[in-house]
């Protein structure tokens, strides 16, 4: 006699219950969903300022090329000046550093060599300064390198509140 | 002949394979693009922006961030302390770095400054940390596309 196993007895496949895991996969594309967030890319201005009269003074270093910032009560700001003449925009100053230090760059380049000095008002907004510095210390050319001009800043003593 | 139907209340289940090839998918790309190092990225901070600043090619050595808000206040280790207050912190990071065989004029002070924060106050930090013998400082800026500067 031959004895046949029914359908019943045997399973075709073991079913996996999925709902469990569909459920933690959501909830953790949810979390990083929410914990996305778009980051602007951050950079620096390295600049090296000893404390004054420590270290050797730099004797190959040229008398640095004064700007004055000048703001108002708000922090806005009101003018440019470079070696006492007055300019009108930042680009402005920056065709003025570019007439001086050229477009030569490298070792023992006028750019290398010139230092600049950031006399600011008290009360001026950050943001005017650190557009200073970028005409000041470079521009990008339209292919997108970065071309470095005046590498060595410092600033003013600070002046007084008010 | 009888004939039986095999299937009789069972409901037909849908493949899912594919969605959850896509929601793999998904979370791995969320997972790829999370930033771990927001740790010293403050949402109190508006940097000022600028067409050069462009991350550093190699980390900075024993950086130490100084994070100023618009109403001169220093964020350090997450708290919002007054400038003269920030004597005491810088004098036990100079302790902590000569504890560790190294110079405070070798170690980055890495300044973000709000775009509104007033210069002389930033001048002030700085001035601090010079006095405790840091040399080094990085102004920290956001990237911006380059854009023509002045429109008529």
């Amino acid at each position: 006699m031959k004895i046949r196993r029914t359908a019943s007895n045997v399973p075709d496949r073991v079913d996996i219950t999925m709902t469990p895991m569909i459920d933690i996969v959501f909830l953790l594309l949810i979390f990083f969903l929410f914990s996305f967030k778009i980051v602007a890319v951050e950079g620096d201005f390295n600049i090296r300022m000893p404390a004054p009269g420590a270290g050797t003074p730099d004797l190959e270093a040229q008398l640095p090329i004064k700007v004055r910032l000048t703001a108002d009560a708000e922090g806005n700001l009101t003018g440019i000046q470079m070696a006492d003449r007055p300019l009108a925009s930042f680009s402005d100053l920056h065709e003025q550093v570019m007439s001086i230090v050229g477009t030569d760059a490298g070792p023992n380049s006028a750019a290398e060599n010139t230092e600049a000095e950031l006399d600011c008002d008290y009360n001026l907004k950050y943001q005017y300064v650190i557009q200073a510095i970028t005409a000041i210390s470079g521009y990008v050319t339209p292919d997108g390198h970065i071309v470095k001009l005046i590498q060595k800043i410092k600033f003013a003593p600070p002046k007084n509140p008010g | 002949m009888k004939f039986r139907r095999k299937s009789q209340g069972e409901s037909p289940e849908p493949d899912m394979t594919p969605m959850i090839d896509m929601v793999f998918q998904l979370i791995a790309f969320f997972m790829v693009l999370l930033n771990f190092g927001e740790g010293e990225i403050d949402a109190r901070i508006k940097l000022p922006s600028s067409e050069l600043a462009k991350p550093p090619e190699a980390p900075l050595i024993s950086p130490l961030v100084l994070q100023l808000t618009e109403d001169d206040k220093v964020i350090f280790s997450g708290e919002p302390i007054a400038i003269p207050a920030l004597e005491r912190p810088l004098a036990t990071e100079v302790r902590m770095l000569e504890l560790n065989g190294q110079k405070a004029s070798e170690a980055t002070v890495v300044l973000r400054a709000d775009e509104d924060a007033k210069t002389g106050v930033v001048q002030e930090v700085i001035r601090m940390c010079q006095d405790k013998g840091f040399e080094k400082f990085a102004l920290r800026a956001k990237q911006e596309l380059e854009q023509p500067e002045e429109l008529n």
